[in-house]
């Protein structure tokens, strides 16, 4: 019977467990979290405060889902040391626990980086857990004056979470531009203006240069006085364990497309890691939820003895903020189509392939343009202006369609 | 499983499969009083170009991505039928990002819907099968 | 013009309470009497241009439409009637020869309808059809009449080729050209399913279809087209089509804008040109010529194929019947004057020919006067409507009936009678691939299939009820029927007595 060992509860020791329950329905499963709480969806948490689901609801599996699957959970416990050698892990309390097969799964925490008088600020926090969220709730009033410093996916959803609990918010941003990790200039022009028109008041290419108990002084000169701050600058990935055990770890902990780390037997799946992104064709870490699944359901079928590869990660993003919905996937790069009538919609193809796009407002049927990026569709192959114009299964040909729509397999 | 499978060959772009489905899901035991002076919004849409037509709807892939990416654990496999917990879904709509058919779509209160087989809703056969006048649309095992 | 002569003859009537405008009227509709209204979120009616075909009041999913008769009338007149008021105006305007489809409408009497028939009581059993086994296969061909042995005395066979029928009824001509690719395909897993036969027609067979052959009856008119060797070589049996029961005396006229593509290959006729079959066969001007066209397509398939003559119940249709079974032919079809067709002078139509039962009953009497019976089978057609047509027409002499009409109503057909039109809403009196792909060939021939099995289920239980499980001891058998309301003449032709006697 093989000892599996999954450090962290998230979705990708989620996805594990069910990876490797579709291939053992036998095997010993260990899951050891920091956290306490039955597992979760981080996302969620912004809803949570929004008021649009709740803590029941925000459970990523149902209740009976570690008994249903056979696994021992060890919840806030921390692990301090993997030992390859005797295949055991090490955990706060000095008790070690044996393997047969790992994953580290560990996730990202939040990146602050050194801010002059950032001691000073008491009502400080980080939005990344269920309990950070929970202690930020309980720290907002009708009166509160927000400072959010990041205006990327994390800090503009935690904007949008708390906007109606609190008199005002601000973000404050280095960059130029909000949301630059997934919106073209334009593209955030769009969404910023949004947020404004909700309330949100942005300073852009700004940033902090000292702060008090409440108030931030700014490099551009001005002061913004506050009562919670919000730091979501970004996220590193948490690769300790693995680069003490002597595994190769970059900015993230190094996998193959079989979700194996540079050590046997242990095997690394979600935020933490950094895999292929077939969409650039390089290394990098994607840290979203369904890679996070796809890559940990992987890991676990790996873990159980069935082959299986997981090599069509790309960087993607459906959110919204304030009904206004934008989905995005891939790299910005190559020619462009762009159709700014119905919402805001541009592709970005190169070499005869889709390599990304960005939808804002009308997002129906978006995967179509995501499985063209995933499945490499040499757009010669179908009616690129058709599909530009409209996804839709019409641009390919009647054989992919009865083949797709059909059941037929050739 | 038995699946809906589509043969464009003989679909006449009637957009009955719509209505059919529009009504299955809606509370009324009578099409009219469903279906008068509203705009439907079924989960199974007929696509339409230079006189070829066909309707897609969830395929209820094996391996479905929706699911898979699902950042709620609303969109769950029962028996082999991909079904969303409108209770749960939070309305993110990364399973539109996913579903490489088109499949999913936005409801009108702001979560998703998509085809879940009538299982909620009828028994046996789905509406938009049933009411197919051409047998374009059939629910069988492939 | 001016003037518009024509109100609409019918009118569509929209219940605005169900419709809830999912536009399925108008996507259906070939002849664009539907439209929708944006502004007013409402569907409007074209009514001119209802053919009433029921398309869209079969379709509509709320029930919110039906077809209703106009009631615009002109001044009533029961000598110039509304009908024949329009035909003129409709001739004063443009001159033309008036066409119709399908079978002659009018009022005429239906004697099948004046027939009844009888049951077993008291003295005589009748038999329970699904505890008894019935027989109602039947075989047509010409009965040999002496039994020959060759010299050590074994049995020679002599048997001519014969068609073997699972049931009395097979499908009627209809080509590939007057109806659809579909159609055609629906009619011939039909006839592979039920152990009949369909019949090509004179529109030749499509190169998909000869893995139907051993249910195929292939015709050879008088334009030819479509034949070859490997036509006539493929087929159950051969038909000569002399005559069609709804245009006696005419030939066809397919337009060469139906002349395209696998129409065109099928009937081997140029693309685009008008495909043309004469009035009469110009190699055929007496019974002797008949009988050299029958030997020679016995020739040509080595005598293994019966032979039809497919003649039209016409005046003398006994004595034409009479030389056709001394011509060698097998099998001897008859059309009545209710018979269908694609496209027809409507005169010719509605004035041309006679009844089918009487045609049938004069033919068979004349044949066993005539001690020639056991030549030929006969097949009677032109409007068989029901399995008590089926019987009746059996017990007064036919061996087997061709249906045409009612095969197409199973496929859909509402009998608008816009046949000619091109346009058929129902995918099967057309060419137009958009039309044609409406008619599910998957749906269509198991709507035949369930048709003809139910008429044989239908025509067990009746010969049940008379105490009689084969179909051989019903044929001719009538003493079997009785008329109503018949006079003493039509009873004589009949050969039957009146209810009562």
């Amino acid at each position: 019977m093989i000892k599996y060992v999954i450090i962290g509860n998230s979705a990708a020791a989620i996805g594990a467990v069910e990876g490797i329950r579709q291939v053992d329905k036998k095997g010993e499963i260990t899951i050891i979290s920091n956290e306490s709480h039955h597992t979760y969806s981080r996302p969620l948490i912004s809803y949570l405060l929004l008021g649009k689901t709740d803590e029941q609801r925000m459970k990523y599996r149902p209740d009976d889902f570690y008994e249903k699957n056979n696994c021992k959970t060890l919840f806030s416990k921390t692990v301090t040391n993997i030992d390859s050698k005797k295949k055991t892990v090490t955990l706060d309390d000095n008790t070690s626990i044996s393997y047969d097969k790992l994953l580290v799964s560990t996730g990202s925490s939040p990146f602050v980086p050194p801010m002059d008088g950032l001691d000073s600020v008491k009502n400080k926090f980080s939005f990344m857990t269920l309990d950070e969220a929970k202690a930020l709730d309980s720290a907002l009033t009708s009166d509160s004056k927000v400072l959010i410093v990041g205006a990327g996916l994390i800090g503009l959803k935690c904007a949008e979470g708390i906007h109606a609990k609190v008199a005002n918010i601000t973000v404050i941003d280095l960059a130029p531009n909000i949301l630059s990790s997934i919106l073209d200039t334009q593209g955030s022009a769009i969404v910023q203006k949004h947020l404004e028109s909700k309330g949100v008041v942005f300073k852009l290419g700004d940033s902090v240069q000292k702060f008090t108990e409440k108030t931030a002084l700014l490099k551009s000169g001005g002061t913004i006085d506050f009562d919670v701050l919000v730091l979501a600058v970004g996220v590193r990935p948490n690769t300790q364990l693995v680069k003490d055990a002597g595994g190769e770890v970059n900015r993230g902990i190094v996998i193959n497309e079989r979700m194996e780390t540079s050590i046997p037997d242990i095997y690394s799946a979600g935020d933490c890691t950094e895999g292929m992104d077939i969409s650039i064709g390089q290394n990098r870490i994607l840290a979203l939820l369904p890679n996070a699944y796809m890559q940990g359901e992987c890991a676990g079928k790996n873990m159980a003895g069935e082959a299986c590869v997981f090599d069509k990660a790309i960087p993607m993003n459906a959110i919204g903020f304030f009904g206004l919905h934008i989905i995005t996937a891939g790299t910005y790069d190559g020619e462009v189509y762009e159709d700014l009538h119905d919402g805001y919609k541009k592709l970005f193809y190169k070499d005869d392939l889709l390599k990304g796009y960005i939808l804002i407002e009308n997002i129906k049927k978006a995967g179509i343009y995501t499985s063209l990026i995933r499945e490499k569709t040499p757009l010669s192959t179908i009616d690129f202006t058709l599909i530009c114009e409209n996804p839709g299964l019409m641009a390919f040909g009647r054989e992919v369609r009865e083949e797709k729509l059909g059941g037929l397999k050739r | 499983m038995k699946r809906v499978y589509v043969n464009e060959k003989w679909c006449l772009g009637c957009h009955l499969c719509e209505y059919n489905c529009a009504f299955a899901n809606s509370d009324e035991t009578d099409m009219a009083r469903a279906l008068k002076d509203i705009k439907i919004h079924p989960n199974i849409q007929v696509e339409e170009n230079n006189g070829i037509y066909f309707a897609v709807s969830c395929r209820h892939c094996d391996e479905p991505l929706c699911v898979k990416g699902c950042i709620t654990g609303a969109l769950t496999i029962n028996d082999g039928v991909i079904t969303i917990d409108k209770n749960k879904c939070i309305g993110c709509y990364t399973c539109i990002l996913s579903c490489p058919f088109g499949a999913v779509a936005p409801s009108e209160e702001g979560v998703v819907q998509k085809c879940e087989l009538c299982m909620k809703t009828h028994d046996g056969i789905p509406k938009c099968v049933q009411g197919c006048p051409n047998a374009a649309i059939v629910f069988e095992e492939r | 013009m001016a003037i518009d002569y024509f109100y609409p003859e019918y009118e569509v009537a929209r219940n605005n309470d169900r419709c809830i405008t999912c536009r399925v009227c108008e996507r259906q509709c070939a002849n664009n009497v539907h439209s929708y209204v944006e502004q007013l979120n409402k569907m409007t009616s074209n009514d001119a241009n209802c053919v009433n075909c029921q398309r869209c009041v079969s379709l509509c999913p709320t029930k919110a439409l039906k077809i209703v008769k106009s009631d615009n009338t002109f001044k009533l007149n029961n000598n110039w009637n509304q009908k024949t008021m329009k035909e003129v105006f409709l001739q004063a305007e443009n001159s033309g020869v008036l066409l119709s489809s399908m079978g002659n409408p009018e009022p005429y009497p239906i004697y099948f309808d004046k027939i009844l028939l009888n049951a077993s009581q008291v003295t005589n059993p009748s038999i329970d059809p699904l505890r008894e086994p019935m027989e109602t296969r039947m075989f047509l061909g010409s009965t040999v009449h002496k039994i020959e042995r060759d010299k050590k005395g074994n049995l020679i066979n002599n048997l001519t080729p014969h068609l073997k029928l699972a049931l009395p009824i097979m499908f009627s001509a209809m080509s590939y050209g007057s109806i659809s690719y579909n159609a055609h395909e629906s009619l011939a897993r039909a006839a592979e399913e039920l152990g009949t036969y369909y019949n090509t027609g004179e529109g030749g067979l499509h190169e998909d279809f000869y893995k139907y052959s051993k249910n195929t009856i292939v015709q050879v008119a008088s334009g030819r087209f479509g034949v070859h060797k490997d036509y006539l070589n493929t087929a159950a049996a051969i038909e000569i089509k002399m005559g069609q029961g709804a245009k006696p005396g005419i030939g066809g006229h397919l337009p060469g804008t139906k002349i395209v593509g696998d129409v065109s290959r099928t009937r081997m006729a140029p693309e685009g040109c008008d495909a043309i079959s004469p009035a009469p066969h110009h190699d055929i001007y007496s019974i002797e010529d008949l009988r050299q066209l029958v030997f020679s397509l016995k020739e040509a398939t080595d005598y293994k194929k019966p032979i039809i003559v497919k003649i039209a119940a016409v005046h003398n249709v006994a004595a034409i019947a009479s030389g056709i079974a001394r011509s060698g032919a097998d099998i001897i079809a008859i059309d009545g004057f209710r018979g269908g067709t694609g496209a027809a002078p409507t005169r010719i139509r509605d004035n041309v020919g006679i009844p089918i039962e009487l045609a049938l009953a004069s033919v068979d009497a004349r044949l066993r006067n005539e001690g020639i019976r056991d030549n030929v089978s006969l097949v009677v057609g032109g409007s068989i409507r029901s399995s008590s047509d089926v019987f009746k027409a059996i017990a007064l002499g036919a061996d087997s009936v061709y249906i045409g009409t009612a095969a197409l109503l199973a496929l859909g057909c509402h009998l608008c009678r816009s046949c000619h039109g091109g346009k058929c809403n129902w995918g099967i009196a057309t060419q137009v691939p958009e039309l044609v792909k409406r008619l599910n060939p998957n749906i269509g021939y198991k709507r035949l299939v369930n048709l003809l099995e139910a008429w044989n289920h239908e025509i067990m239980e009746m010969m049940g009820g008379m105490g009689i499980n084969s179909i051989e001891s019903l044929r001719g058998n009538r003493l079997m029927l009785r008329g109503v309301g018949l006079n003493e003449k039509e009873l004589e032709i009949l050969g039957i007595k009146h209810a009562g006697e």
